[in-house]
């Protein structure tokens, strides 16, 4: 298991022409830790997760995996194409979509990332392929299309995909979201899994419950502020800020009948 | 009717097919060649590039095939391009076909969800990688029909290369037509070949379509 990386937020801001999507993020994410987000629709969760390997390209401020700026080499000079794409090798992202290839199988969607970035040959990334499958508990399906599976199952085969590059630091935005309620309970076991292992991850979420039990933090976003990080209990059950509070009012009144 | 005088004009309305089908086949690969290398340009070059693209692409498409022809084969010496009639005719067809297939290309690329692309990125591959591994492949599965579509009308663009001599079907009919005065058969032979031509090339796309769309269709 390589080592788990952490992550250093400091001062970001994003911007969609004149409206501001994040304001001042200050977050530190400790290695081998699970972070999770939560915060009503359009707060800037997906915003913040993605500035992290930086799909979204932040305007202000810093954001460093294991001390080193992502994005740029100096404030407003972007870094190489090169370089971004070594550090993102190592960071994991799985989309509340899955966002799988839907022209190659199960396997080749894992092996993918492994020929083209690792350069691992074909018969080696084709093992590790299959590996990963087996350990998202899909050894049966890897010469099965995407659109032959699930999406509990397609989701899984996303996470076999990040995790087939070994990386230091995984990103999940809403994993299960889009996954009708019976299907969510597989990905999250397995994110569970990845979590005991001492991954790092940053996880997006409307699943309370997996943020309360597999946590060791939890942010409450709000109108692009990060308001309140801490522990699961804090946030969740002894929320301080009123905004925390009418949010999970809200939270509890939609999923009690 | 009088079929008999197809058994005197049967080799040169054959000869004549045969450059005809050799026109449209010719034509529309370098068109479609030259519209993806245009689709990928108008999606990755620099801004000032894409103008120079986009114009070309407002001339050519604002304009008939017929006065490109004509401009390429009776212009096209004053400036030292001087070309027999049937490259000159292979060339116009490339150029006229290429804007129209860059659309296609290019509405076929938009078709790839944002997410697939994402993902790609996100796990550190290139841009290159991105576009031979994801964007061609899926792009060319959304825009296969329509590409099998444009290429059905230029095969009756191809008569129009007739205007500059080249000896395509068109041509031929036109000559035995003057020579013995039978305009009806010779226009249905015209007709049945076209006709056969068109109704093999949508089959084969159909076919195509089938089997590179297998793995593709969600099952419900
Ligand atoms: N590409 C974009 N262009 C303009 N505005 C955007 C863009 N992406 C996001 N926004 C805006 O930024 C804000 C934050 O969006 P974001 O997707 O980060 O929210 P979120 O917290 O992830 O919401 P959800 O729970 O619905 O996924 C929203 O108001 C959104 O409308
Ligand atoms: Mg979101």
């Amino acid at each position: 298991m390589p080592a788990a990386s952490s992550v250093e937020m400091r001062k970001v801001n994003k911007y969609y022409d004149k409206f501001q999507a994040l304001k001042d993020i200050d977050l530190s994410i400790p290695p081998g830790k699970v972070t999770c987000l939560i915060g009503p629709s359009g707060s800037g969760k997906s915003t913040l997760l993605r500035c992290i390997n930086f799909l979204e390209e932040y305007d202000s401020g810093e954001v460093r995996i294991d001390g080193q700026l992502i994005g740029y080499d100096a404030p407003n000079k972007k870094m190489s194409g090169r370089r971004l794409r070594e550090m993102r090798r190592s960071i994991g992202m799985v989309f509340q979509q899955f966002n799988l290839w839907p022209h190659m199988t199960a396997r080749e969607n894992v092996a993918e990332g492994l020929i083209r970035v690792r350069r691992i040959s074909k018969a080696d990334a084709d093992r590790r392929a299959s590996e990963a499958l087996a350990k998202v508990g899909l050894a049966d399906k890897s010469a099965s299309h995407p659109s032959r599976l699930s999406g509990g199952q397609q989701q899984r085969v996303a996470i076999a995909r990040a995790i087939a590059m070994e990386p230091r630091l995984m990103l999940f935005d809403e994993p299960t979201s889009a996954l009708d309620p019976e299907l969510v309970g597989e990905v999250l076991s397995v994110m569970r899994t990845l979590a005991g292992e001492g991954m790092t991850m940053v996880v997006v979420t409307h699943e309370m419950g997996f943020a309360a039990h597999v946590a060791d933090q939890v942010g409450f976003m709000e109108k692009g502020e990060l308001v309140s990080v801490d522990s699961p209990d804090r946030i969740l059950h002894h929320p301080e800020d009123p905004r925390i509070q009418s949010f999970l009012r809200t939270y509890h009144e939609r999923n009690s009948f | 009717m009088e079929w008999s005088v197809l058994q005197q004009y049967g080799p040169s309305l054959l000869k004549g097919f045969g450059n005809t089908i050799l026109c449209w086949a010719l034509g529309t690969v370098f068109g479609m060649a030259l519209g993806l290398v245009i689709a990928l340009v108008q999606r990755y070059a620099p801004r000032w590039v894409t103008w120079i693209v986009q114009a070309y692409i407002e001339v050519i498409r604002g304009t008939p095939f017929l006065v490109q022809l004509f401009v390429l084969y009776y212009g096209g010496p004053l400036v030292g391009l001087r070309l027999d009639a049937l490259p000159a005719g292979l060339l116009g067809l490339t150029i006229y076909g290429s804007p129209y297939f860059a659309e296609i290309f290019r509405s076929g690329f938009r078709a790839v969800p944002d997410g697939q692309i994402e993902a790609a990125r996100a796990i550190g591959m290139s841009e290159s990688d991105i576009v031979r591994r994801i964007l061609l492949p899926l792009g060319l599965v959304s825009a296969l029909p329509a590409l099998v579509n444009f290429s059905i009308i230029l095969t009756k663009e191809t008569v129009i290369l007739s205007i500059i001599t080249v000896p395509e079907l068109l041509y031929q009919v036109q000559r035995m037509s003057a020579e013995t005065f039978r305009y009806v058969e010779a226009n249905l032979v015209l007709a049945l070949f076209f006709w056969g031509l068109v109704e093999t090339i949508s089959r084969v796309g159909l076919r195509l379509e089938a089997r590179i769309t297998k793995h593709l269709i969600e099952r419900t």
